[in-house]
C-alpha cells in the first residue's frame, strides 16, 4: 500500500500541570475484511492498524485498541498533563506486524 | 412494468451513490437480528457480573451522519484522574455493525482528562454505546443514536 504517513499535533510549550490536547492522524486504508472485490468476487482481506500507543519518557499516557469500525486514515485525539520537558513517542501497530512511529518534543516551564 | 423497474434499477446502480445505497439495503435483512445479539454479548463480556450505572459519560455524536464511513466520535468521562481515582478504559460499541466493537481507549492518571475523539464507520442508523471502567471497579454506560444516510460497510 501507499506509504503510511503519521502526523502529530501538540503544543511546543506548556505550563507545568497544564492539560494539553494531542491530535494524531495516520494515512492508512483500514481495510475492514468485510468488503468484496467487485472484479474477483472475493472478500478483501482485513488489514488495519489495531493498536495505538502514546508514551512520554517511556511511561504510557494513553493507548487505544482499534477494530475495523475505525475509519480509514484514523484520527485520534486525547489529553495529557504536562509535567516536565521531554519526548512523546507515538506508535501505531499494523495487522501485518509493521510498526509506524513518530516522536514530538515538549518544553515545560 | 417489470422491465421499467429493472431499467430504473440499472440506472441507479450506474450512479455511484445509488449503487452503494442499493448494496447497503440488500445487505441489511440477514444481519439485523444477529448483530444486536453480538452487541449484547460484547457488552456482557466487558461487564462480567458487574452492573453498569448511568451518568458521568458524555458521548458526543452527530444526530445525523450523512456518510457512515467517517462519523465523528467524542467521549468524555467525569473523573478527577488522580492516581487513586481515574478512568481505566472506555469501550465503544456500535450495536448494528457487522461486528459491534469499534474501539477501546485506555487512560492513565497521566491523561489528565478522560476524553478521546476519533472517527468511526457505521453500517446504518443505530445506537452507539460507551462503557467506562473506573479504577475502583465501577462501570458506567451511555448510549446515543446516530441516523446514517449512507452506510459505511463498503458494499
Amino acid at each position: 500500500m501507499a506509504k503510511v504517513k503519521p502526523r502529530v499535533k501538540l503544543p511546543k510549550t506548556a505550563q507545568k500541570g497544564e492539560v494539553i490536547l494531542i491530535k494524531t492522524l495516520i494515512s492508512h486504508k483500514m481495510e475492514t475484511g468485510q468488503r468484496t472485490d467487485k472484479k474477483t468476487g472475493e472478500k478483501v482481506p482485513r488489514q488495519i492498524i489495531n493498536k495505538f500507543v502514546c508514551t512520554f519518557e517511556g511511561e504510557e499516557v494513553f493507548s487505544a485498541d482499534w477494530h475495523p469500525a475505525i475509519s480509514a486514515n484514523p484520527f485520534m485525539s486525547f489529553h495529557t498533563v504536562a509535567t516536565k520537558s521531554g519526548t512523546f513517542e507515538f506508535t501505531w501497530t499494523d495487522d501485518d506486524g509493521s510498526v509506524y512511529t513518530k516522536t514530538a518534543e515538549i518544553a515545560v516551564q | 412494468m417489470t422491465t421499467a423497474i429493472h431499467s430504473r434499477r440499472e440506472v441507479l446502480i450506474a450512479l455511484g451513490a445509488g449503487g452503494l445505497a442499493a448494496a447497503t439495503i440488500t445487505m441489511l435483512p440477514a444481519s439485523v437480528r444477529a448483530d444486536t445479539a453480538a452487541a449484547q454479548e460484547a457488552i456482557k463480556a466487558i461487564l462480567g457480573d458487574r452492573t453498569a450505572q448511568e451518568g458521568r459519560i458524555t458521548l458526543d455524536l452527530p444526530q445525523i451522519a450523512e456518510n457512515g464511513n467517517t462519523v465523528p466520535l467524542s467521549v468524555e468521562v467525569e473523573s478527577a484522574m488522580t492516581d487513586a481515582d481515574y478512568v481505566k478504559s472506555v469501550h465503544i460499541l456500535a450495536e448494528d455493525n457487522p461486528r459491534p466493537d469499534v474501539a477501546t481507549f485506555h487512560f492513565t492518571p497521566r491523561s489528565g482528562k478522560a476524553m478521546a475523539a476519533s472517527r468511526m464507520r457505521l453500517a446504518k442508523t443505530q445506537n452507539v454505546i460507551a462503557i467506562a471502567e473506573m479504577s475502583d471497579g465501577s462501570v458506567y454506560m451511555a448510549k446515543a443514536e446516530v441516523k446514517v444516510t449512507i452506510g459505511g460497510c463498503g458494499g
